[in-house]
């Protein structure tokens, strides 16, 4: 899932210090699972912005919601109605869903609440570790199902460096080598041959916004419009 | 055992201090509450394995939470003992009182709210 981390208490009052009336929005789906964006959280940063304003004599006045998504118009529909009773808003999903919010209601100065870290694994309560940097061009098949570009500090498709140490990355002891890891478990599998498969260079130069269009999805009636 | 201490303690009762959650202490100082503090079971002998611990890295939070709002953060307190200690219970809340009026009235009580 997508996972997030709030921002640091200061940032937000900054960012939102000239509003008068804010609806703080917050997103039920992904940053909620990694508790960053919730409901739960929205109403742990109203009673912060509530009390921190108040300290400063600059009191604000309040709206907390939270949609079941924030990347999905029918559910930033819900806030056709109450979006124009407030002076700005704050959006506690991730990056997609900021910019979603925003773009749903593009008069509105819209403001993030959490930074957005990427695509993690839920190791236990409250503790997440990345797994998937979302390339567009997945490996994971030769790779023994271990990401290189996540894992590997360089974020090699053909590896190891020659820094790899004893299982660790040159970078710090502490830094499991992936290319190790890969090694390691495509030799289990009886599969070593498939770490000699040579990748051909990412184009991450083509940094456009990317567009998926799911087969069978496309609307042909709608290609007129 | 007839134990005196504070009356301006309100007890909160919750099954395990496991259940006090980040935003019951925030809004509690929002309210008005000069001072906060829970009172667990002694760390390793949690009827629910970890519900002091849970409770104890809350309150924690809470005190960084403040600290950034600007309020003080040693409003905010953890303590534990065992069932059995009513005198401790009682010490305790003699030691949260004094401690809390030294620091004062919650500054919040001063401050008009937003419409």
């Amino acid at each position: 899932m997508i996972v997030a981390k709030r921002k640091p208490f200061d940032e937000i009052m900054d960012l939102t210090k000239d509003y008068k009336k804010i609806l703080l929005v917050g997103c039920g789906t992904c940053v909620a699972v990694c508790l960053a964006g919730g409901e739960k959280e929205v109403a742990v940063l109203a009673a912060e912005l509530e009390m921190g304003r108040r300290l400063q004599d600059n009191p604000v006045e309040l709206g907390s919601t939270t949609l079941e998504r924030q990347c999905d118009r029918e559910y930033l529909a819900q806030l056709d109605k109450t979006a124009g009773d407030y002076d700005a808003l704050v959006s506690m999903a991730c990056g997609v869903g900021i910019q979603f919010l925003a773009e749903r209601f593009p008069n509105k100065p819209v403001f993030p609440a959490v930074d957005t870290c990427g695509l993690a694994v839920n190791q236990d309560v409250g503790w997440y570790e990345e797994r998937c940097r979302s390339c567009g061009r997945c490996v994971l098949g030769i790779t023994g199902g271990i990401c290189p570009v996540t894992m590997c500090a360089k974020g090699l498709y053909n590896g190891p460096c020659g820094g790899t140490n004893k299982g660790s990355c040159e970078i710090s002891a502490d830094q499991p080598c992936a290319w190790n890891a890969i090694y390691d478990r495509l030799k289990a599998q009886g599969r070593l041959d498939c770490i000699l498969a040579f990748s051909p260079p990412q184009e991450w130069k083509d940094t456009t916004p990317r567009t998926l269009l799911q087969p069978g999805y496309k609307k042909p009636e709608k290609a007129k419009a | 055992m007839r134990l005196n201490y504070p009356p301006n303690v309100k007890i909160i009762l919750v099954p395990c201090t496991g259940k006090v959650d980040v935003i019951h202490m925030l809004q509690a100082i929002q309210k008005g509450a000069d001072g906060v503090y829970c009172v667990g079971c002694l760390e390793g002998s949690c009827h629910y394995n970890e519900g002091n611990l849970r409770c104890r890295e809350r309150v924690n939070h809470v005190r960084e939470l403040l600290q950034e709002i600007g309020l003080e953060s040693d409003r905010v307190r953890m303590y534990n003992l065992s069932s059995g200690e009513g005198p401790t219970f009682a010490a305790y809340a003699t030691e949260m009182t004094e401690h809390i009026r030294k620091l004062g009235p919650n500054p919040l009580k001063k401050k008009p709210k937003g419409n």
